[in-house]
């Protein structure tokens, strides 16, 4: 049986008391894009700013919401700031196989290869591993990148 | 601690509700989201099964015994539930498959047939999605203007202005009991201003008809809503109770089997009342589970399952106060007179989805979330809140429980 401890390691609970990258930016040139939790009660916004090569140059997050869903918004905003559309990509779909979320690729043409959790490093992100022995939350985890892959397709739109 | 005046006290209702002397997590379950739905006793789940093993065949047409009796079964529990709200003729009860059904049938049907562009519509801050959506839905398809009683600090309607947001308006709709804060609204003298300014009004009594007695002539009300799996009947089952006059003059919403009385190549004519808006089979077996649990409800009377309620209430806001003081505050009225037993929370500071899972651990079942009232968070400051609620089966060692699991909550999540 699951326990608690497998759910909320510390660095869940540091992130959640001492979230990065709180805030707002200025839009445009910033994009803003808001997401909700079905399982109500998760609000993210997150300010993302693409410089001319596509790379996240800046994000900020502002909203409410559970442990779960402010954490991993955090540790995402630290994980893509610098990266490219391509990286964060990756990340997303190492991020959500590791959340037992398999997504096929809906690109047409270069058709990439099933990305195996162990080849991109999550880093803080593998704290969040538990969250898939608490089925309900597994929505927590995922609202900040669910919101972030929108922006990013609506800002390079 | 036992409670003089709770003529529940004592008796052990726990034991008729087989659910709940499961275990979750290795412990006992606690069961305190009555809100979201209600417990069945045994009375209402044998009912259904002896329904399907021994009568279940489709009514209103059968010629043969079991469908005379499921038939008789079926409209004997209708009148059943008239008598549970006082209503004058099972003509104005009319079956649906839940309250929010009952709440378009009543806002969309009678909206679309007597309301035009620019008419007034009054709702309340408080209302569930179920009470306002719909008006949004007509305000998109006929141009509505929508006004909204306001609240004041203990979360109880703000009715100094009511006239004036009455003036010109067509259409009250407003709750009898929130499902957030447990706030019991004056519905008579909302009713009686309503009249006066010449509109209907329209009574979504989802939380009040299982939890008080409620006599809809008392009421004044036009229409009444409530369900029955948040009374101890199955889901799939809703009751919309009109005034006689006002369904004779409504159109139908849903055309079929049953709510007709003739059909031709070129057109067609209405059955009578009730039946003109319940077109095809309707949920018998559930219908007879909800007479079977309005029978249960009587047999304890609705006066003592009100007076427990308070008992409990005041029970749960005392004892949380005094062992979390300032970590606790809980929504709504502090009277237990002037609320229902239905406790939306803040803890600690902590998020209603962290809060449930650590009551979960302890096999304590509230609820987080926006409850269903999105425009009432926003007002109250809040994303979401924990609620916990109680019903005739709860006691206060279920409060106790959630207490302790609080503390546990406290802790684990110390910041």
């Amino acid at each position: 049986m699951p326990g608690l401890e497998d759910l909320y390691r510390e660095i869940i609970l540091d992130h959640y008391r001492n979230p990065r990258n709180r805030g707002e930016l200025e839009t445009p040139p910033a994009h803003r894009v808001e997401g909700f939790n079905p399982l109500c009660g998760d609000e993210i916004v997150l300010f993302l700013d693409l410089d001319a090569d596509g790379r996240v140059a800046d994000i900020r997050i502002s909203g409410q919401g559970c442990s779960i869903s402010q954490s991993s918004a955090s540790m995402m905003s630290a994980a893509v700031k610098g990266r490219t559309i391509a990286e964060i990509d990756e990340l997303t779909r190492a991020f959500k196989a590791m959340m037992s979320i398999h997504e096929s690729s809906l690109e047409g043409g270069e058709t990439s290869e099933a990305v195996e959790p162990g080849d991109v490093k999550l880093g803080d992100l593998e704290a969040l591993r538990g969250v898939v022995k608490f089925p309900v939350r597994i929505k927590c985890a995922t609202l900040a990148w669910n919101t972030l892959a929108q922006g990013l397709e609506e800002a390079s739109a | 601690m036992v409670v003089s005046s709770d003529p529940i006290d004592g008796t052990d209702l726990k034991a008729q509700f087989p659910l709940l002397s499961r275990e979750v997590h290795g412990r006992p379950i606690v069961y305190l989201d009555s809100a979201a739905t209600s417990q069945k006793p045994l009375a209402v789940l044998e009912t259904m099964d002896e329904y399907y093993r021994t009568i279940n065949s489709n009514v209103h047409r059968g010629v043969y015994r079991i469908a005379e009796e499921a038939t008789n079964q079926m409209e004997r529990s209708r009148d059943l539930v008239r008598g549970f709200i006082g209503a004058r003729s099972t003509a104005e009860i009319i079956f649906t498959k839940n309250a929010t059904e009952s709440l378009n049938l009543a806002a969309l049907s009678w909206g679309r047939a007597n309301l035009s562009s620019g008419d007034i519509v009054v709702l309340s801050h408080m209302e569930h999605h179920a009470n306002i959506v719909p008006w949004h839905m007509l305000n998109t398809e006929i141009g509505l203007e929508l006004r909204w009683i306001p609240l004041d600090g203990q979360g109880r309607l703000d009715l100094s202005d009511l006239d004036n947001l009455l003036d010109g308006a067509r259409v009250l709709a407003v709750s009898a009991m929130s499902n957030v804060l447990g706030t019991i609204n004056p519905i008579r003298s909302l009713t009686d201003a309503a009249r006066r300014a010449g509109a209907i009004s329209i009574v979504d009594g989802c939380q009040s008809v299982p939890h008080l007695p409620v006599d809809v002539a008392e009421l004044g009300a036009d229409f009444l809503a409530f369900s029955g799996h948040k009374m101890c009947g199955p889901t799939g089952i809703g009751v919309l109770y009109g005034r006689q006059e006002l369904l004779e003059a409504m159109p139908p919403m849903l055309g079929g089997g049953e709510m007709i009385r003739d059909v031709r190549l070129d057109g067609f004519t209405t059955n009578d009342l009730p039946w003109k808006f319940e077109a095809g089979t309707p949920p018998i077996a559930e219908i007879i589970g909800l007479g079977a649990a309005v029978e249960w409800l009587q047999a304890i009377g609705m006066e003592n399952v009100r007076a427990h309620e308070i008992a409990l209430t005041g029970y749960t806001m005392s004892s949380l106060s005094e062992r979390f003081g300032d970590r606790i505050r809980i929504h709504g009225p502090a009277d237990p007179i002037e609320r229902g037993g239905v406790f939306s929370f803040e803890f600690d500071g902590l998020h209603p989805h962290d809060i449930s899972q650590v009551l979960d651990e302890h096999a304590v079942c509230v609820r987080a979330g926006h409850h269903c009232a999105k425009p009432l968070m926003k007002i109250l400051g809040v994303g979401a809140t924990a609620r916990a609620s109680v019903y005739v089966y709860n006691d206060s060692t279920d409060i106790d429980a959630l207490a302790d699991a609080l503390e546990e909550a406290g802790s684990f999540f110390a910041l």
